[in-house]
């Protein structure tokens, strides 16, 4: 019977990314961890929605919103990165332009992290402007 | 490319009915690249209360604007429509839920959650008083 695999595909046993359960699982992992989280994310949008700057400020660096904050980014771009990987994978298909794609992937995952990082320490330890 | 000998190949989408199914399953893609973008203004939104009142009122303004405004409705929709066919996914992934009524039952109704959550969302914002 004929396969969809070509032989070369079939003698190194691996898919276009090189890797298989382990991504799969954390995209279903970040996934569940996700629900919860972007509940929490609507839940504080919505009652700071039009806020004052006082207020919002007061609530966002409340320690337990701090700490959902800081998983809740954590999930989410782990997450994101995850996902956007198999997007790149299914439609880029040079391996030049694919390497490129998928380290910027990566950079843009990164910085804003590091923006998220950056603020969420300023709500906890910078004084209130 | 050069195949040594002839794989099965399946038709091309143009000759398949458009579905509700199908349409969610591309769906699904695009809001998941939405929200990937849509992580930085949620970081901004963070970071500029982070900052200070002047880099807060910045981002109040903008989000205020019409743009904004249709910005994040779209955001909230592509988030709860996300979510829920993410939960859809996750079904899926049990090996339930695939036979064609429960399909196409839980495309439909997952369309009218993400609707009806979005405009409930909307509604509270703008009826607890805050301009959103
Ligand atoms: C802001 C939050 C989120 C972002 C930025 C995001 C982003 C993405 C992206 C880029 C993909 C890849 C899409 C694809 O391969 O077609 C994806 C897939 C997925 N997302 Fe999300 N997502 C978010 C939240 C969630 C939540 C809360 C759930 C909860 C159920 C979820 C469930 C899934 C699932 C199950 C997949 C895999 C779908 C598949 O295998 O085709 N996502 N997400």
């Amino acid at each position: 019977m004929s396969s969809f695999r070509t032989p070369l595909g079939r003698v190194r046993g691996l898919g276009s990314a090189k890797s298989g359960t382990a991504h799969f699982w954390q995209q279903r992992a970040t996934a569940i961890a996700g629900v919860p989280l972007v509940l929490f994310l609507i839940w504080l949008a919505v009652n700071l929605a039009g806020a004052d700057y006082a207020t919002a400020r007061s609530l966002l660096s409340h320690p337990a919103v701090t700490i959902v904050l800081a998983l809740s980014f954590f999930v989410i771009l782990k997450h994101m990165r995850l996902g956007m990987q198999v997007i790149i994978e299914d439609y880029v298909h040079v391996e030049s332009w694919k390497m490129i794609v998928l380290l910027a992937n990566s950079v843009f995952t990164y910085v804003v992290g590091a923006g998220a990082l950056y603020a969420l320490a300023r709500l906890t330890f910078g004084a209130m402007q | 490319m050069r195949q040594s000998d002839p794989r099965p190949l399946s038709p091309h989408l143009q000759v398949y009915r458009p579905m509700l199914t199908m349409a969610l399953s591309i769906i699904h893609r695009i809001t998941g690249s939405a929200l990937y973008f849509g992580s930085a203004l949620l970081v901004w939104w963070v970071f500029a209360a982070a900052m200070g009142p002047e880099a807060y009122a910045t981002f109040q303004s903008v989000a205020a604007s019409l743009p904004g405004q249709v910005i994040l409705f779209g955001f909230t929709w592509a988030l709860v429509h996300h979510l829920i066919g993410g939960l859809k996914h996750l079904v899926w992934d049990t090996g339930r839920g695939f036979d064609l009524v429960t399909v196409e039952r839980m495309a439909r109704l997952s369309v009218a959650a993400s609707v009806t959550i979005t405009l409930v969302i909307w509604a509270v914002v703008l009826f607890s008083g805050g301009n959103p």
